[in-house]
């Protein structure tokens, strides 16, 4: 049977600038928003989208990834035909096989999977940002001016170009020229890492790109810039919403403190454009007595007894009394004792910190303090697959 | 293992909840932020265990139904057993059986094809953590036909008034089943049987003209039949009336009670509605209070309890009431002593008073 479109969702990055919280877990599966993990969002953003078939490519660290994952049926990609398919790298009889070399290479190793579906188009995705995004409007714009390939693309501030890859296009959307963090950017168009190609053209240039034996494999490096060097159809799709890369620590901090806007840019609370997760299970939160809770995001199972101020609060988590807990993300399952204080601090998961502990720098311009007990991530994690 | 059976009578359960029950039957009354009552049970089963479970419905049960879909949050979307959910419609013109018998008679397939050795039968008005392997245990090391579970309670309150009373001798053997005011050991409305045996009490109690199966065919044969009781020691509440309703709710603020009743290794499920956390805005002031997920507070709440998806805004104030999911509450509105289902709305400044002992309830969808 066809299916239109198939997305391949890119989820083998290890995010090394995330430091200590992806020594163990891909970074796709980095806590995010109090209950999310970055995965839900381009998956949710899939089953919103009405993209019912969709391939994980995972290599980095996947144990924890590939249970969360699952069946999909926490994203409604439970499906009899098509649904979610976790792709790791493999061995093949004639060419040995190895892991995934890069971003193209992955597809390629994957092109059996893809022609099963025989897809008119291809929509490939990062498992890095945060974003909603209706992937179906993308399509139709990239159908409706018969492009090859369709990049999406955000205007970033034009200080801030330098940092991404930049799209050059003339006035009808067609894009000219790609060019990788250039110190001298000619446009402020950013490119997402959301592409849609048509199949039938994508192939083709998978297959000459493996022969390739200098080429990085990498879609931004090689596959982008081989089709705009054959004057290939490849249109920028713009997109005015909220897009974050949390791909460091000071962002990752920085998105979860724009939720607690009045306002936010990204609105959570959207009935129209649910982000799925897999739920937790845990009973509702406590704020007690003595507590004091402002400004803040705070989910299911915890019990809070201090003071909570602009934080945002996974589940499970318990704060006792005396502890104050300012501008900080607390990842779940974390207890903190009493009179703890933690300022511009992201918690790791399964925590435990101790009483009167002191924990991160008040002062506005510091740098945000990253708190992730090894031994006891790894432990909750471990009893986390066996609960859930 | 020994194989349990699970089955959910529904059928001698009254409406008595005021607006809560004019269209739910009271197993699917929302409770504790984000459960339903029938959540504990069916829970304790799927905990225990037990991967076959009927649900014996009689009226309103168009919200059960649609809480319970498939029985995917309990983990019960199964190929081998599952949950069945079994409303009354049958049509044997031949069938003579009467009051809850009706359900056991018409729906002995469920048992027939079941292949557990045992079931147990429960309602959904007393609400616990419960380990049926425990009850199993016990039934089993002391040879009774039945074995039927009871809290004894510290303070009797009037909600006890209509529960059945037990008179247990020193071994544990039930010698009296009744009434008595003065007895604190409440019968919980569970017990467990052999299938067997049970299937033989079904045939049994119709032939005989009986209509109730616990009061014709267990009680009313204590003196021929070994009836064994179990103690259950645990966090629980007998939810009978909006009054024990409300007061075993506003108990749930008390940490130990919480901790009882929800333990990390025995979960509570229910349906899940994919919320977002819940925000505090800065002008937010809450106190002594349990919310689910999905709410947006900006006002002030003390000593209630708070459902998925509420919005509280500037200027409102929540005192000692219950708020169900969806609703809104506008600006500068004050409730006290409330309960509101699902999906009302109070707008700018109404002011809504109960007294504690009887607090004011809305119905579902209601403005004012």
């Amino acid at each position: 049977m066809k299916k239109e479109c198939v997305a391949m969702l890119l989820a083998g990055g290890q995010g090394t600038r995330l430091k200590s919280l992806t020594k163990q877990i891909a970074k796709p599966a980095v806590y995010f928003g109090g209950k999310y993990r970055i995965i839900d969002f381009p998956l949710s953003n899939c089953t919103n989208s009405g993209i019912d078939t969709v391939g994980v490519l995972t290599q980095y660290e996947p144990l924890i990834l590939n249970s969360y994952i699952g069946i999909g049926s926490d994203w409604d990609l439970d499906r009899k035909y098509g649904g979610v398919s976790v792709l790791p790298p493999y061995v093949q009889s004639e060419e040995g096989g190895g892991w995934y070399t890069g971003t193209a290479n992955a597809i390629y190793r994957n092109i059996k999977f893809l022609n099963q579906y025989n897809p008119d188009h291809v929509l490939v995705l990062s498992g890095d940002h945060i974003y909603k995004m209706d992937y179906s409007d993308m399509l139709d714009y990239h159908k409706a001016s018969g492009a090859d390939a369709t990049i999406s693309v955000i205007e970033v501030p034009w200080d801030e170009a330098s940092r991404f890859g930049l799209m050059n296009t003339n006035e009808s959307g067609v894009i000219t020229e790609f060019e990788e963090k250039p110190e001298n950017p000619k446009s402020n168009l950013a490119s997402m890492g959301v592409y849609i190609f048509r199949w039938d053209v994508l192939k083709r240039y998978l297959i000459d790109d493996a022969d390739q034996e200098h080429s990085s494999h990498d879609f931004g490096k090689d596959i982008i810039p081989a089709m705009l060097g054959d004057y290939k159809k490849m249109m920028a799709y713009t997109f005015d919403g909220y897009w974050k890369d949390v791909g460091t620590v000071a962002s990752l901090w920085e998105a979860n403190m724009d939720l607690l806007k009045e306002k936010p840019e990204l609105e959570l609370n959207d009935y129209s454009w649910r982000i799925y997760s897999k739920s937790p299970n845990q009973p509702p939160q406590y704020i007690s007595h003595e507590a004091n809770v402002q400004n803040a995001l705070i989910n299911e199972g915890c019990r809070i007894h201090g003071t909570v101020d602009h934080s945002v609060i996974f589940y499970g988590v318990h704060v006792q009394e005396g502890s104050v807990i300012q501008d900080s993300v607390v990842m779940p399952e974390v207890k903190i004792g009493k009179d703890v204080t933690i300022n511009r601090a992201i918690i790791a998961a399964g925590s435990v910190i101790e009483d009167g502990a002191v924990i991160g720098d008040p002062s506005p311009d510091s740098d945000i303090t990253l708190v992730a007990d090894e031994d006891s991530v790894l432990a909750k994690s471990y009893l986390e697959q066996i609960i859930k | 293992m020994d194989r349990i059976a699970g089955i959910i009578n529904l059928d001698h359960e009254q409406d008595v909840l005021d607006e809560l029950t004019y269209f739910r039957c009271s197993a699917a009354v929302p409770f504790a932020g984000r459960y339903r009552m029938i959540d504990f049970t069916i829970s304790n089963m799927s905990n225990s265990r037990i991967e076959s479970i009927a649900v014996f419905a009689r009226r309103k049960y168009r919200s059960l139904m649609d809480h319970l879909e498939q029985g995917k949050a309990w983990d019960l979307d199964r190929k081998r057993g599952g949950l069945f959910i079994l409303p009354p419609d049958w049509n044997d013109p031949t069938d003579i059986s009467k009051g809850d018998l009706q359900h056991f008679h018409n729906n002995i397939d469920f048992i027939t094809r079941t292949f557990a050795d045992y079931v147990v039968v429960s309602g959904t008005q007393n609400i616990c953590n419960i380990n049926f392997r425990d009850v199993l245990e016990e039934h089993k090391a002391s040879g009774a036909d039945v074995t039927v579970v009871y809290k004894k309670v510290e303070e009797l309150y009037p909600e006890h008034r209509r529960a059945h009373k037990l008179t247990i001798d020193d071994g544990g053997r039930v010698t009296d089943i009744h009434n008595d005011q003065r007895s604190n050991n409440v019968y919980m409305d569970m017990y467990i049987l052999e299938k067997n045996y049970l299937y033989g009490m079904i045939e049994d109690c119709i032939a005989h003209g009986c209509s109730q199966f616990f009061l014709d065919g267990i009680k009313a044969r204590l003196p021929e039949i070994h009836i064994h009781a179990y103690e259950y020691e645990g966090a629980h509440a007998l939810i009978n009336s909006v009054e024990s309703y409300y007061r075993h709710s506003s108990s749930l603020l008390n940490g130990a009670n919480h901790e009882d009743l929800f333990k990390e290794e025995a979960p509570i499920f229910t349906k899940v509605k994919n919320e977002p956390p819940t925000k505090y805005s800065q002008e937010s002031k809450v106190t002594n209070t349990l919310v689910a997920n999905g709410c947006v507070i900006e006002g002030q709440v003390e000593d209630s309890i708070l459902f998925r998806g509420v919005k509280v805004a500037k200027g409102a104030v929540i005192k000692n009431s219950i708020i169900m999911q969806r609703c809104e509450i506008d600006s500068n509105a004050i409730l006290e002593n409330v309960i509101l289902d699902k999906d009302c709305r109070i707008s700018n400044s109404r002011t809504l008073i109960g007294v504690p002992e009887k607090p004011y309830v809305v119905a579902k969808r209601v403005s004012m």
